[in-house]
């Protein structure tokens, strides 16, 4: 079991939890991430880490509320023990001295773009942290990723705060840069990581993105999260899940992504009902389980 | 007394009740029910207790079989169980999941007559009656040796080696990666051939005998081999088969193909069949074709049939090719699975969202016998049919999980990313780190890997004392 130490809402809908995972924390890297099931009886769902604290033995990951499990995860109380905390699981993201390397994060992913950006800047390189959101309301970190980015910028959808657009902006971004932009590093949603690899397919940067389709165990065993990338399967949990965003096929990834968008809602709509109406703890609720 | 007068062999294998296909096709609860009692001794007693028995020098784990079939016939279970776990820690599984038809059933001297000893039913009557006692019985384990040995994967070479070590006295701490001990037995192998209940209650006894289990914890990635190595005097390596093979034809990433593994993942260790009461999400299937003909084939189709799916198994060769066990084939069978034999897939044709829709399959027939012994299947020209289906499942095996041979280095591997091991002990190419079961050897059964985890334990036992 695994502690959770900390549950805050960051902004509407994007939830911060910290966990104390001691072992999964001491080895962590800066692109990794974990499974986590939120209770006994639940699903395994991955989520990328946005810190750690090897001292105190705690890691946090910023989770979205979309579906049943996030739901879950996002209601829980700091002080009650989670299942399952299972990782580092896949691979790091690459840390070299590149020069000028651009940090993209939107959604969870300005979380995760963070250990990123904090281990480039150490390794030497200049760091532009650009940060999407639909509106200013949904922006968080700004002050933790401007201490290890040179330049941070924003863009919002309505132009709330920032540039006023998507990830086309990126473009003048890179050309109005005094040094020429020598790779991009995507995290968030699959729609930022298509259109910020579109984006720079143009410029000609290299760019690695951070994939994230559904997966069980995350050691490579159930083939679920398979990839195509350039052209051969790839499994994300293991080989990735940082890939090449011009090889991607995104098309498939973005349908693959909607296997379960039927049956997700099944369990946020009806079985919690009860358990709200009767007022049930988490304990409760497994002990009816088993 | 006189001697009694030697009696008309019996020849007559007691069948063991069933829950019957048009019942059974509709619940997830176990399809075969176990001997009474009564049947059980009866069954016993057609044993002729040889003298040399050839049933044992068949058995993987060298079960002292005419032993404890004696100890039924004279209705002292409890001395049956003792002889049974002497040798092997885990009967209630083997005695439902192993092929016993290929190995100690296989060799019974009545064999020939088609009337052997049904050794695996008797095994599996004495583990279910022992489960039944209000107490179990602990072997003695001799004082501490102070040694310690850390198992990775909590599957049946696992848990096999944890057993035989424990009882010899050494530390031993088994490292899981799933969130439940048990690998292919909890995640693979589905409810209604083994319930999980006791696959947990075998895993109780090795945690009562003082076995440490840790979940959740990935060898490979929460913690490197070289580090255990500064922690424990040895390692054994079990970690399974990892990654499943898909056949590389067009259309495998449509919506609704899965891997084997995916597939029972979801259904066994999640338990899928239950969302969403439990929560991993299952689509609900019309049509399903299963791709494969061994026992994981067999168990995915009937998965698929009792969550109300029509379901098919598509096999390039015949009938007689199948590696699955024939009782399971015949379960299946029976439970009205359909099976198109001599039918190769060679592309999944799917709707304008991504979901397959179809398949497009080659019909073959049988050329000459492959390096396998296996006739050889040819495609027929011009044979296409397609098939319409809105789910694949894809059984046709996998290769060893690469993440302990990838973060260790100067671990030897052999052409199929399997671990290299000597056979006869286990070690592996790295001095202190035993290996066995399908990461060494790529999938097999799970007798196979205890009789791995048995060699390796010996050989483990053997360097642990003479340190």
């Amino acid at each position: 079991m695994f502690k959770l130490i900390e549950n805050q809402m960051v902004v509407p809908n994007i939830h911060l939890l910290t966990v104390e995972a001691p072992e999964v924390a001491r080895q962590m890297k800066p692109g990794q991430f974990v499974i986590l099931r939120a209770e006994d009886g639940g699903e395994r769902i991955p989520l990328s880490v946005s810190d750690w604290d090897r001292e105190k033995g705690t890691l946090t990951v910023i989770v979205k509320n979309v579906g049943s499990t996030t739901d879950r995860l996002a209601s829980l109380d700091a002080g009650v023990s989670i299942p399952t905390v299972v990782g580092p699981l896949g691979n790091p993201t690459e840390i070299e001295k590149f020069g000028t390397v651009l940090c993209l994060g939107g959604c969870y992913g300005i979380g995760s773009i963070f250990p990123i950006a904090r281990a480039l800047k150490e390794k030497g390189n200049r760091v532009i942290t650009v940060l999407e959101a639909r509106s200013s309301y949904l922006l968080f970190w700004e002050k933790k990723l401007e201490e290890v980015s040179d330049q941070l910028v924003i863009i919002t959808r309505d132009g709330t705060k920032g540039l006023r657009g998507h990830a086309s902006r990126l473009a003048e971004i890179v050309q109005s840069s005094h040094e020429p932009v020598d790779r991009m590093i995507i995290n968030g949603c699959t729609f930022l990581l298509k259109k910020g690899s579109d984006a720079s397919r143009h410029l000609g940067i290299k760019t690695i993105v951070s994939l994230n389709p559904i997966m069980i165990d995350g050691t490579g065993m159930c083939g679920v999260c398979r990839v195509t990338v350039g052209k051969t399967t790839r499994f994300a949990c293991v080989h990735g899940p940082d890939f090449d965003g011009h090889e991607v096929d995104w098309a498939e990834l973005l349908q693959r992504r909607k296997t379960y968008m039927r049956e997700e809602v099944v369990p946020l709509r009806t079985s919690r009902c009860e358990e709200h109406a009767h007022g049930l703890t988490p304990q409760q609720r497994q002990d009816n389980l088993s | 007394m006189t001697e009694p007068q030697k009696k008309k062999l019996d020849l007559d294998r007691r069948p063991m009740p069933k829950q019957p296909p048009e019942v059974r096709r509709y619940n997830f609860d176990e399809v075969a029910l176990g001997y009474p009692a009564e049947i059980a001794v009866e069954e016993a007693r057609r044993c002729l207790q040889c003298r040399k028995p050839k049933c044992v020098s068949n058995c993987p784990v060298e079960i002292d079989i005419p032993g404890f079939i004696k100890r039924i016939a004279e209705k002292d279970f409890a001395a049956g169980i003792r002889v049974l776990k002497e040798k092997n820690c885990l009967p209630a599984m083997c005695g439902r999941v192993c092929p016993q038809e290929e190995q100690c059933e296989q060799t019974c001297v009545l064999v020939k007559k088609e009337g052997q000893i049904a050794i695996g039913r008797l095994e599996r009557f004495l583990a279910d009656w022992e489960a039944k006692q209000a107490e179990l019985e602990m072997p003695e384990i001799p004082p501490p040796t102070g040694r310690k040995v850390a198992i990775v994967g909590g599957g049946p070479a696992g848990l096999t080696v944890a057993g035989d070590l424990i009882k010899l006295g050494h530390r031993v701490t088994i490292y899981e990666a799933l969130h439940e001990m048990g690998g292919v037995l909890v995640y693979g192998i589905p409810e209604f051939r083994l319930p999980k209940a006791i696959v947990k209650r075998e895993v109780e006894y090795l945690k009562k005998l003082g076995v440490q289990v840790v979940t959740d914890y990935v060898v490979g990635k929460t913690r490197t081999i070289d580090n255990i190595l500064e922690e424990f005097d040895a390692v054994f390596v079990g970690t399974g088969a990892g990654l499943p093979w898909f056949m590389g034809i067009p259309g495998e990433n449509l919506n609704g193909v899965y891997s084997a593994n995916e597939y029972l993942t979801r259904m066994n260790l999640m338990k899928g069949f239950l969302f969403p009461r439990y929560h991993t999400p299952v689509k609900s299937h019309k049509r399903v074709a299963v791709v494969g003909g061994g026992n994981v084939a067999m168990d995915c189709a009937r998965t698929a049939l009792r969550l109300g799916a029509e379901t098919r198994i598509v096999y390039r060769r015949s009938r007689e090719e199948l590696p699955a066990r024939l009782e399971e084939i015949e379960n299946a069978e029976e439970e009205g699975i359909v099976f198109d034999f001599l039918t190769l897939p060679i592309r999944y044709i799917g709707d304008e969202e991504g979901w397959v829709k179809e398949i497009e399959c080659l019909k073959m027939k049988l050329g000459e016998p492959d390096s396998s012994g296996r006739r050889r299947p040819v495609p027929i020209e011009g044979s296409q049919t397609i098939l319409p289906m809105d789910a694949v499942i894809c059984a046709i095996g996998n290769g060893p999980n690469p993440l302990i041979a990838v973060t260790t280095p100067g671990l030897e591997v052999g052409k199929i990313g399997n671990i290299a091991i000597q056979e006869e002990t286990g070690k592996t190419s790295r001095e202190r780190v035993w290996a066995g079961g399908d990461v060494a050897t790529g999938a097999a059964t799970v007798i196979g890997a205890m009789g791995a985890g048995r060699r390796a334990a010996r050989s483990i036992h053997e360097y642990l004392s003479s340190r």
